[in-house]
């Protein structure tokens, strides 16, 4: 396995989460839709920042802009919509030596500043940064095969080092090649193999329409992991399979990224899944991010009343209670007019009149790396 | 696939023995026929052995002969290759028809494979550029196109070859290479005059197949498997050809073998006719005004099989595109 | 800490769209595709001076024939030979034959002006095929021995070819509308029982659907136009032709309802009917048909040009109607050859009408389209 995740990759995994490299670097990312009734702040001023090998989730309700997030962040955001302020810092690991056979070492790119179909996010995209989508059912190419697609983004992304017989003292200055054809297929069926595919020798040449729902969003797992990358991002991954099958990606996910030493955005509106695999928990909430916090602190000691009321929403399992499972009272604002002040604050079981109504609510630390944007918390 | 092939040939061949049965009914259907005309014209001529020169030829074609028999003899005699003779012409057939089948068949497959490399990337350029100048000038042109029937179109542009350019753009050939025997030289010369007329009996396809185009490749950008390939980190210009074209074009040779293949063969047979193209179109509604049953039920059949090829070719070429179809 | 309700509120311009029927919505929309509109009233006015009062619109009778044989179209004009400005008159034409090219050629004569007028009295008409009426839209005074206006041309007796162009239209654009509306009886009814019943019927409209499917439309409408004797009637011969189209187009619009009767033979409201106890006729053409026309509506629209051009096309061929019925196909007949194209080429002015026919009934079907379906994107 040694070929297929390269010894820079395992000196952060023995350091705690916070204390490893930065990876990504989102700062107040606002994304607009430009659409006939006028204008949708699909994500207004959403901060955070995700380390190598860490997993972030981000939850809310459908339309409060968690894919639209994911889609900025390697330029995808569909088409009237646009990045209209803020930063995406990528915190660039170089792979493979460039032209003139020199290996930087970090070196800072935001994503916003790019041409979105320009040669350097293509190579970030699915190459460094990979992102894997909700519907298995329809997101591979229906004529071609499972390896088809695989190659495609080996073949893209993946250099393989050349190997001097005779030479042992350059090998620090490696050099690398174009993968072939036949390596990209055993590459291929490695990656299937791995993602517990059964027959990966025979399934590499299936059509998607000859695999089921869970085994082609492993084959997608396989695809975004075949290229090493440095990040995961999973849009919703698990939300359109059966439970049984959704535990098991989420293993195979988990595994992988254990080994893989990759860093997970992970989002879902699943509370249930993201506490099992998310390390630290942005809500987000008609575009805005009202509260972050470490997963542990989340579930046990949330701050903002809409993560309280999303919590509450989960059915428990245990001793009953006698209490009914909450539901948040009142519907989602219409996106083109939004409520003045704080934009929860029609459907707040915390209303105060004339304060939340009237004024905007900061992003305020109530706790080590508790983050929560509040009136209640404000001085 | 191959239990599908063999239903769907023996299809054909029931349908062609349907369509040439039931053009024979139709021709035989007037009052009269052909040699009532010709008693009348001879008469008028005053020729005094109308009666007994008729009287020969009824002997000749057969036609004492009951319709069922004849259509009988007609039908087998047509799986030799003798498609019986003209009444008008007073010869076989097969040497009336002979060479324009063969050109019948160059303009149809000039015309559609015009049709296709103007209407796919004109389709493909109006999707990916949606609302933009180019897709509104592609947008209206093609649905001008849609509406503007070849034999019409043809028809203006004769004008102003005449008028304006005192052009000729009749025919196939130019006059020196019009008996020649087959040279490089009279191929480049049947390519200079077959690109107008097939030009012209596309344009109504291309303005149907490119709005078809964009509407489908608008639904296919918008599929997951599209933004999963972009998310691969393709070019664009991938993404668009590979994955979302790919996947648009099919419905689109169904179409192009059911809907669009018939109305370039008829289509261009009016073309024909108003270019004065030796293609079998001309000849078969002459042969329909003189009631030339036995021309016109050769012509009707041809064209009848002309189509059913067509859609088999369309069906097989999907099935080799689609696996989703060839797995079945 | 009070607790507040939230404005729950629907905004103004949504309650409205909730209120309005789907008929309403309908027009909304459709008043909102500019080319549909257009579409619309370019029809309605066609369909008005072509079909409804050709007989005052042009500046004489249809048969009218005269000695300006193949007469150039007449200029109007506005400046004199002075260069004085005034109002529209046409100049005088005058024959000369060139002996040596033994041609007949047509001359302007300055010295004879004729001013342009509206409402100028002119041949007898009845209106409406009723009212006797003597004025046209337009004209000039003289004697028509002497002089003519011809704007669109002269054919070869010497015939007013605009006048020609507007009754042709009549028939023309009338074979659309009746052939459509047979091609409609036929296929609805055809279609609901054959989505309803299934069947006998459901087999027989299947099967015969596809062996049209199989046969070259245009040259079978041919043979059995031909197949119609040439001693028949004109009038008999046009309804004849009108029937063959109904009778080759029927066939793809019944499966298209019977598709949509399959679909809404299960909805609820069906069901409740049926429970209601209501006969099966009630339920086919009184729940299930109903729901069917927008689509009906706009596949017919759409294939109305279709028809238009058969005619057109077959007329030209000499295989549909025939001298002396004047369609734009018996025209495009006189005006298809080599020969008239150089000589005589505004006998070519047949064919804009056409186009315009074509392209505006595509504009109205496209509009319809895109506001009957709810679903459209656009």
């Amino acid at each position: 396995m040694e070929t297929l995740f390269p010894e820079t990759r395992a000196t952060t995994t023995a350091l705690p989460t916070d204390a490893r490299p930065t990876l990504l670097e989102v700062r107040d990312l606002k994304v607009e839709f430009n659409i006939r009734g006028g204008v949708v702040k699909a994500v207004d001023g959403l901060t955070f920042d995700i380390r190598r090998g860490q997993t972030v989730g981000i939850i809310g309700e459908s339309g409060c802009g968690k894919s639209v997030t994911a889609r900025a962040i390697l330029r995808m955001v569909p088409k009237p919509g646009k990045i209209t302020g803020g930063e995406i810092l990528y915190y660039r690991y170089s792979r493979y030596p460039n032209k003139e056979g020199k290996t930087k070492d970090i070196e800072v790119i935001d994503m916003t500043k790019l041409d979105p179909d320009g040669e350097l996010v293509r190579q970030i995209r699915g190459g460094e940064i990979a992102m894997i989508f909700q519907e298995p059912m329809s997101s591979l190419t229906p004529v071609y095969t499972a390896g088809a697609h695989l190659n495609e983004a080996i073949t893209l992304h993946r250099l393989l080092p050349v190997k001097k017989l005779g030479d042992q003292m350059v090998e620090k200055i490696m050099q690398y090649r174009p993968v072939t054809k036949e390596e990209a297929r055993e590459i291929a069926i490695q990656m299937l193999r791995r993602v517990g595919i059964p027959k990966p020798e025979q399934r590499v040449d299936s059509y998607p329409h000859q695999l089921s729902g869970g085994q082609r969003q492993r084959v997608r797992i396989a695809i975004a992991l075949s290229t090493e990358p440095y990040m995961l991002i999973a849009d919703e991954p698990t939300t359109a399979l059966d439970v049984s099958i959704e535990a098991q990606i989420l293993d195979i996910m988990r595994e992988l990224q254990q080994t893989a030493n990759m860093a997970i955005m992970f989002i879902t509106h699943n509370l249930g899944v993201i506490a099992s695999m998310a390390d630290e928990i942005v809500v987000m909430y008609m575009g805005k991010q009202v509260e972050r916090a470490k997963v542990v602190d989340l579930f046990y000691n949330p701050k903002h009343p809409y993560t309280k009321a999303l919590l509450q929403s989960v059915p428990k399992l245990g001793p009953k209670t006698g209490a009914r499972l909450a539901s948040i009272e009142g519907m989602v604002p219409d996106p083109l007019h939004l409520p003045t002040g704080c934009v929860f604050h029609p459907r707040c079981p915390a209303f105060m009149a004339g304060k939340c109504d009237k004024l905007v609510p900061n992003w305020t630390e109530v706790g080590q790396n508790h983050w929560v944007r509040c009136l209640l918390y404000e001085e | 696939m191959v239990n599908y092939l063999i239903r769907r040939i023996g299809y054909a061949l029931i349908m062609v023995v349907l369509v040439s049965f039931v053009s024979f009914v139709i021709i035989e259907l007037p009052p009269g026929d052909f040699l009532t005309q010709k008693v009348e014209q001879l008469r008028a001529r005053g020729d005094r052995s109308a009666e007994q020169q008729v009287e020969m030829l009824r002997l000749r074609y057969g036609l004492d002969k009951p319709f069922l028999e004849r259509y009988i003899n007609w039908a087998t005699n047509f799986l030799r290759g003798d498609f019986g003779e003209s009444f008008e012409f007073e010869r076989p057939v097969s040497e009336i028809l002979g060479a324009r089948l063969g050109y019948t068949v160059i303009l149809a497959l000039a015309t559609t494979l015009i049709t296709w490399f103007l209407a796919i990337p004109l389709g493909v350029i109006s999707a990916v550029k949606q609302y933009s100048l180019t897709d509104q000038i592609i947008s209206v042109i093609s649905f001008i196109g849609l509406g503007m029937p070849g034999f019409l179109l043809a028809l203006i542009i004769m004008y102003f070859a005449i008028i304006v350019f005192n052009l000729e753009v009749t025919g196939l050939f130019s006059p020196q290479f019009q008996d020649a025997p087959w040279s490089f030289a009279k191929f480049m010369d049947l390519l200079g005059h077959l690109w107008l007329p097939a030009l012209i009996a596309a344009v109504t396809g291309i303005g149907g197949l490119v709005r078809i185009m964009r509407g489908n490749l608008l639904d296919t950008l918008g599929q997951p498997f599209v933004e999963s390939a972009r998310a691969r980190g393709l070019k664009n210009r991938t993404v668009v050809w590979k994955h979302a074209v790919r996947i648009a074009i099919n419905p689109l040779i169904t179409i192009l073998g059911a809907e669009v293949f018939p109305s370039i063969v008829v289509g261009s047979a009016l073309v024909s006719i108003v270019l004065n193209l030796p293609t079998i179109g001309p000849v078969f509604v002459d042969s329909l005004r003189k009631l030339d049953m036995y021309l016109a039920g050769t012509c009707i059949v041809f064209l009848t099989i002309m189509l059913l090829v067509g859609n088999l070719v369309a069906d097989l070429l999907l099935a080799w595109v689609d696996p989703r179809i060839r797995l079945e | 800490m009070a607790v507040a309700t939230a404005p729950t509120a629907l905004p103004v311009a949504k309650k409205r769209e909730l209120g309005q029927s789907y008929w309403d919505l309908v027009k909304y929309r459709f008043k909102k595709n500019k080319l549909g509109v257009l579409g619309l009233i370019l029809l309605i006015a066609l369909y008005v001076s072509f079909a409804a009062i050709p007989e005052f619109i042009a500046p004489y009778q249809l048969e009218n024939r005269s000695n300006f044989v193949e007469a150039p179209p007449t200029a109007i004009r506005f400046v004199d030979a002075n260069g004085q400005f005034q109002a529209p008159f046409i100049y005088g034409l005058d024959r000369k034959i060139d002996t040596v090219k033994r041609l007949r050629t047509w001359e302007i004569n300055t010295d004879r002006k004729y001013p342009l007028r509206l409402f100028v009295q002119g041949d007898e008409y009845r209106l409406f095929g009723l009212i006797p009426m003597n004025i046209h839209l337009f004209g000039i005074e003289a004697d028509q021995k002497e002089q003519r206006i011809f704007i669109m041309g002269a054919d070869a007796l010497g015939r007013d070819y605009f006048t020609r162009i507007l009754y042709g239209g009549r028939l023309s654009l009338m074979i659309g509308l009746i052939g459509q509306f047979l091609t409609l009886a036929l296929g609805v009814t055809l279609g609901v029982i054959s989505g309803y019943y299934g069947g006998a019927v459901d087999m027989f409209v299947q099967r015969f659907t596809e062996f049209l499917a199989a046969f070259p439309n245009i040259p079978l409408f041919m043979a059995l136009s031909a197949a119609i004797p040439a001693f028949w009637s004109p009038i008999v011969v046009y309804f004849m032709l009108t029937l063959i189209l109904a009778f080759l187009n029927w066939g793809g619009l019944a499966r298209q309802v019977r598709g949509l009767i399959l679909s809404l033979r299960e909805r609820e409201y069906a069901l409740a009917a049926k429970s209601f106890g209501a006969k099966d006729r009630r339920i086919m053409f009184r729940h299930l048909m109903p729901g069917t026309m927008s689509h009906v509506i706009v596949i017919a629209t759409l294939s109305i040009p279709g028809m238009i051009l058969a005619e057109t096309a077959l007329s030209w061929l000499g295989l549909g109607l025939r001298p002396p019925l004047t369609s734009w196909g018996t025209l495009l007949q006189d005006a298809a050859t080599v020969r008239a194209i150089r000589f005589t080429p505004w006998l070519l002015w047949v064919v804009p009408p056409i186009l315009v026919t074509i392209l505006t009934y595509n504009m109205l079907g496209d509009g319809l389209r895109d506001a009957l379906d709810p679903y459209s994107g656009r």
